[in-house]
């Protein structure tokens, strides 16, 4: 049984067909490369997987059970975590409250519920440590860090609750060169212990150094689902492209 | 002569930044907000013999009873980075629906005041209503209602005030406990229970999510829609609230009770450091704001300055306040 199964995924918006029926599995312990061209479908797929968006027709499964009627908020606490590519942080809220958010601990006072903040401040300290990130402060807004910092907050948001699979879109678009083998390296920690990664991206590089396997996207259909020990650039690519021009993209890619 | 010594910004290093930083993580209000409004209260104090006297501030916080209630409501629904322009109207229909239910119903007073309250929160629920399930803009339905509110509040009281509340509703208005007028009870309670709910709830927490992702408070599994109907409905309820003292205090319900308040309120929420763009805001930010209109109010009535000249002095203070907003902001974030 996979941890996560996509079976039969379509999806459109009003006239304009996104998905055509999409099959997908990833295992525990797995990293899956999910590329495909820009409008492929990678970020609808996902959201699906999420709950942000609504499926036409077929079904999502976490571990042998469907989560196509779960609120995203259900999924969150069955272990589905995605970083998203604007890393929907709230900027005005500080660090806490973010990797907390919508999930705040909380302690009973004369019957009503008030919100942990040390308890919220002292894990996120923690999360932060592990993940050997470094904030200017962890109680000041969000909006005021860098990108690599904000994208950390986001990352310690998703790996806070003990996820069984995370989905990172475009986790190293906005990142320097170090920053970028800091999201590749976490990738492989999370693999060790045992969770289902979902990378999206661009730079097949990333893709083809992280991944056990890589999933083509084009037109809305899985193409080429490829083992990444057994396949190259060049035919990633050519799946990424439907077969023409397959050359000379390749050859641009390689140059990069 | 100039130092060698770099000069490097080291922020969250005076004594100003610390305490700043102290104050809105435990308080939930920006520091200068609070200068100001002791600053102005000395000024007052300097100007006017009549302005330093238990009985003043009194009369201070009496004023400010109605709009700091109003401006409650408006807090929370500009931290969720919505807009309710229909607080003024509200507070008059639900002054109307009270003072029709006690005096012409002649409905015991438990009754009425749940009536008067029931009637904002139903008025704050339509406007939810609409803006979350038929996605109309939280302006346009909330100025609409600012429309049906008042022209209903006309016509159920054909056009005419409605006089002569029961003793047990006027109470409400006009008693004096230990010598506090009950308006000022009422008004402090609300207030220090609201900025609870907002500051340290996750109901509060939530709102402010809202107001500063959306798509984040989505995405962190929020039911936003769900939330957001609740805040017009708690909006609309604190309206009612507050057409609850305005009609206790003048024994009467007045269909025009409250035109243009839903400014005064707003004006409020701002000058205490609301976001009007939501995302940030706290109850006790909006009370120094609303007291900085009171005293400022109260003093110029002291120093006998024309109300006009009023009007203009309490415009010039809210942009000046956004201006002092906006330069810190700058400073402080990337956005």
């Amino acid at each position: 049984m996979s941890l996560l199964a996509v079976t039969g995924i379509r999806k459109s918006f009003g006239p304009v067909d996104v998905l055509h029926g999409v099959d997908f599995k990833v295992d525990a312990g797995e990293v899956v490369g999910l590329v495909g061209d820009n409008g492929a479908g990678k970020s609808t797929l996902m959201k699906i997987v999420t709950g942000m968006y609504s499926a036409d027709a077929g079904d999502v499964a976490l571990e042998g059970e469907s989560i196509l009627g779960k609120t995203p908020g259900e999924r969150r606490a069955l272990g589905v975590e995605m970083i998203y590519q604007d890393l929907a942080l709230a900027r005005q809220q500080d660090v806490a409250a973010n990797i907390f958010l919508g999930r705040e601990p909380v302690r009973t006072l004369m019957g009503m519920k008030f919100v942990d903040r040390l308890t919220m401040k002292r894990q996120a300290q923690a999360m932060i440590d592990r993940l050997g990130a470094k904030l200017p402060a962890i109680n000041r807004p969000v909006g005021s860090f860098s990108g690599g910092q904000q994208q950390s907050v986001a990352i310690a948001r998703a790996l806070t609750f003990n996820p069984k699979i995370v989905i990172m879109d475009e986790p190293t678009a906005a990142l320097a060169v170090r920053e970028v083998q800091g999201v590749l390296d976490l990738i492989r920690q999370l693999r060790e212990e045992g969770i289902g990664v979902i990378l999206i991206s661009h730079r097949l590089n990333d893709v083809l150094s992280a991944t056990d396997r890589i999933v083509v996207l084009h037109h809305g259909r899985a193409a080429a689902n490829l083992t990444t020990a057994e396949t190259n650039m060049a035919e990633v690519v050519s799946a990424i492209v439907g077969g023409s021009d397959m050359v000379e993209a390749a050859a641009h890619e390689a140059r990069a | 002569m100039a130092s060698t010594e770099p000069r490097v910004k080291l922020p969250a290093r005076g004594l100003w930044s610390r305490v700043q930083a102290r104050s809105i993580e435990q308080l939930h209000i920006r520091l200068e907000s609070l200068v100001v409004l002791i600053a102005l209260a000395m000024l007052m104090a300097i100007l006017s013999p009549f302005f330093l006297s238990v009985s003043n501030f009194l009369n201070i916080l009496l004023a400010t009873s109605t709009i700091g209630v109003l401006a409650i409501a408006a807090t929370f629904v500009l931290s969720s980075g919505g807009l309710d322009l229909s607080l003024g109207s509200v507070l008059g229909l639900s002054g109307v629906v009270g003072a029709a239910v006690a005096v012409k119903l002649g409905a015991p007073m438990p009754i009425a005041v749940l009536a008067t309250i029931g009637a904002g929160a139903l008025a704050g629920l339509v406007n939810g209503l609409i803006i979350t399930r038929a996605y109309v803009p939280a302006f346009i339905v909330t100025l609409g209602m600012l429309g049906i509110a008042r022209g209903l509040a006309l016509i159920i009281s054909d056009g005419r005030v409605i006089y002569g509340l029961p003793q047990a509703m006027v109470y409400l208005g006009q008693g004096r406990p230990f010598g506090i007028p009950m308006p000022v009870i009422i008004f402090i309670v609300t207030a220090i229970v609201m900025h609870v709910v907002l500051a340290y709830t996750r109901y509060g927490r939530h709102t402010l999510a809202i107001g500063d992702n959306e798509n984040a408070a989505r995405t962190a599994g929020i039911n936003v829609d769900f939330h957001r109907l609740t805040l017009y409905t708690l909006s609309g309820a604190l309206a009612g609230l507050a057409g609850l003292l305005f009609a206790t205090r003048i024994n009467s319900g007045d269909p025009t009770a409250g035109i243009t308040y839903e400014l005064t309120a707003i004006t409020a929420a701002i000058i205490g450091g609301t976001n009007l763009f939501g995302g940030r805001g706290s109850i006790l930010g909006t009370m120094i704001g609303a007291l900085i209109m009171g005293v400022l109010q109260n003093g110029l009535n002291l120093l006998a300055v024309q109300s006009y000249y009023q009007q203009m002095a309490i415009g010039a203070v809210l942009i000046l306040a956004v201006f002092i907003d906006q330069f810190q902001v700058r400073k402080e974030s990337r956005v």
